[in-house]
């Protein structure tokens, strides 16, 4: 598998997710820590290379469905900036008109189908989704994001089970970013590794360094090729961490003495940028004019949200059902 | 599609369980894209373990009719991420206690997905559950918990009692955009009934007066409209007139035939096989009281379920929940 290498546009496309995934995660604490915007905000900032080496291998229609840490998850499918920041800050020009926040984002134009707060509840949906594509047969594939926490509930072990007896075109992708809330990864799983369980599944289950963005593209490129073609789902298990903890604001008192200072010493990001630079896929002076580029995306995304109205409070009646409730 | 029946030359006589098979295959039928999927549902399996979608995997394939693992989560999870991408699948959750099992992808998930996104994706599913004691099936098997179900904001509740509404209403649940919980009580499978011609649909959302009367009005629905029917007779030869209205929906109520019912009775007794205890009788008795205020005779009264986990012996259990001489009683005793 190693040895299936993106060509330089394809690098470079994954560098400019990464560039965005890892300035917005930055943004979003920022615009927090100002008092501008008030929401529990599940940073993912250390987990970039893992959506933005996937995604580049989807097409809008494929479907992901991923959980309240997915901010990174939607922006690498697709989602729009000013869409995605008008919803995280409750206006009614975010994709949910501000009901749904930063746990719920949804914006089926680019395939996020659903995005969950409930530990484990992508799985079984993304197999609905799947089996949906595999009736129509129509070759979509449905991406399932979830952490290392989620692999022991019990949707893990149903949603598995039931992709693999179907052979549903599925990819599970755990992010295993070695905590479950503010417990570590050993204290709470049997298995040394999650992909392992996939034995029991009779699927291909492969732990992979998630936070080399060129593994990640090949191990996902197979992994989706083998489900658009009717081979069946695959469990991915990319090993990251996450920098600032379960939500933003904790203090990681909880973590390992000097693992948050190890991880962040080989932070995917400076390091996938400089190896870009390093072989010449791309001058140092390009990557940084598509950083400023992003920046400014970024920072006209935060204008533009906290400038738009909030809902007219006759949304409570609105989406309850297809029909208006009655005032 | 056909709104109201137009007598054909001779209707079949058929069971409520026969009535949904018909109504499920008449859907299947009419709209490919209605899909169905339980434990045991295809043909090979038995078609269900209560023989409602027997014949329906040989007919339609089981590629739209699927036996699943016992995995309601996934089976939900399944409904509801195939509802998303445009189909109309019904989900079969063998016994209503094993809702219990999915509740996180019935009301997280099911139930919000249309208000959270801000109405771009929606849920058109429906679950359909077997409910009710009375077969011994003890604790585990017989809860009607369709108070937790209306509770839930996004979530529509059907609950029919006869052939004709099984039919008519499965068919609306299923045309329904909105998530539908479809209960079937187990006891009333068996009642009889005229087939409706095929494709006829029975509104939601709207009660029907059963029996017409004018001292007491009982509010049911499910197996206990049948039971309150029965109950109404006894009452008429003690000389207490008794208008029955059967629910058919429990949410959204029909508030306008209950209410229009009660202004005219005066008196109005809500009974229902559920624990009456924060049971759906507590919501219809709170809202009829108040839209009623000075109209009624009597206070609202309630007659249902024992605060008890259904019991396993036979005394126990009959004991556990109304029958026709207890509700014909409690009717009489409001007539007074």
């Amino acid at each position: 598998m190693k040895n299936i290498e993106p060509d330089d546009a394809t690098k470079l496309e994954i560098f400019k997710r990464m560039a965005l995934l890892k300035l917005n995660d930055e943004k979003s604490r920022q615009v927090i820590r100002s008092g501008r915007l008030q929401m529990p905000y599940y940073p993912y900032r250390g987990q970039e290379a893992i959506p933005a080496a996937i995604s580049v291998s989807l097409t809008d229609d494929d479907y992901i469905c991923t959980i309240y840490r997915g901010m990174h998850d939607m922006l690498a499918k697709g989602m729009p900036l000013k869409e995605l920041w008008a919803e995280v800050a409750g206006r009614e020009t975010g994709t949910c008109k501000g009901k749904g926040g930063c746990m719920h984002l949804t914006y089926p134009e680019k395939g996020v189908m659903v995005t969950t707060g409930i530990v484990g509840s992508s799985m079984p949906i993304a197999n609905g989704i799947a089996w949906g594509s595999q009736l129509a047969d129509n070759g979509r594939v449905t991406v399932a994001s979830f952490g290392d926490g989620a692999s022991n509930i019990g949707t893990f072990h149903e949603a598995m089970n039931l992709a693999a007896v179907w052979k549903l075109p599925v990819v599970f992708v755990c992010q295993n970013n070695r905590y479950g809330e503010h417990t570590p990864y050993a204290k709470t799983t049997s298995a040394e590794r999650i992909a392992d369980r996939a034995v029991s599944y009779g699927i291909p289950g492969v732990r992979i360094d998630g936070n080399d963005p060129i593994e990640v593209w090949a191990t996902a490129r197979e992994a989706i090729e083998r489900a658009r073609s009717g081979g069946g789902p695959t469990l991915i298990e990319a090993m990251t961490f996450r920098f600032f903890g379960h939500v933003f604001g904790d203090d990681d008192s909880y973590m390992l003495d000097g693992e948050k200072k190890a991880a962040m010493d080989v932070d995917p990001y400076p390091k996938y940028r400089a190896s870009l630079i390093s072989s010449g896929v791309a001058a140092e002076s390009a990557l940084e004019a598509i950083e400023r580029e992003i920046e400014a995306q970024i920072e006209e995304a935060v204008a533009f949200a906290l400038q738009s109205p909030f809902p007219s409070l006759d949304e409570l009646r609105r989406d309850v059902f297809a029909q208006e409730i009655q005032a | 599609m056909t709104d109201t029946a137009t007598a054909p030359a001779a209707q079949k006589k058929v069971t409520v369980k026969e009535a949904l098979n018909q109504a499920l295959a008449d859907a299947m039928a009419e709209n490919e894209k209605v899909l169905l999927l339980g434990e045991d549902v295809a043909d090979p399996e038995g078609g269900g373990v209560m023989a409602v979608t027997r014949g329906l995997s040989t007919r339609f394939g089981d590629h739209r009719v699927r036996s699943t693992p016992i995995a309601e989560q996934a089976i939900i999870g399944a409904a509801i991420g195939a509802s998303l991408v445009g189909w109309r699948p019904i989900a079969e959750i063998m016994i209503m206690n094993f809702s219990t099992v999915c509740m996180d992808m019935i009301v997280n998930h099911a139930a919000k997905l249309r208000f959270m996104s801000g109405g771009q994706t929606s849920v058109p599913i429906v679950v359909r559950m077997a409910a009710g004691a009375g077969i011994a099936s003890g604790g585990q098997h017989s809860d009607h918990l369709e108070a937790w179900f209306a509770h839930t904001a996004g979530l529509k509740v059907v609950i029919p009692s006869t052939p004709e509404d099984a039919y008519g209403l499965m068919l609306s649940s299923i045309d329904d955009p909105d998530p539908v919980i479809f209960i079937e009580n187990i006891l009333n499978y068996g009642t009889t009934g005229l087939l409706p011609p095929t494709g006829t649909r029975v509104p939601l959302s709207k009660a029907k007066v059963t029996r017409e009367g004018t001292d007491v009005t009982i509010v049911s629905y499910s197996r206990m409209a049948t039971v309150a029917l029965a109950a109404a007779e006894i009452a008429a030869q003690q000389g207490v007139s008794v208008e029955v209205v059967d629910l058919r929906t429990i949410s959204p109520w029909d508030q306008e035939t209950v209410f229009r019912s009660g202004a005219k009775t005066g008196r109005v007794l809500v009974v229902h096989e559920a624990v009456k205890a924060f049971g759906p009788g507590g919501e219809i008795a709170a809202e009829t009281s108040r839209a009623l205020f000075g109209q009624l005779k009597k206070p609202v009264e309630r007659l249902a379920s024992a605060y008890s986990p259904v019991p396993f012996s036979k005394p126990l259990e009959t004991a556990y929940m109304p029958d026709a001489e207890r509700v014909a009683e409690a009717a009489i005793q409001l007539a007074r």
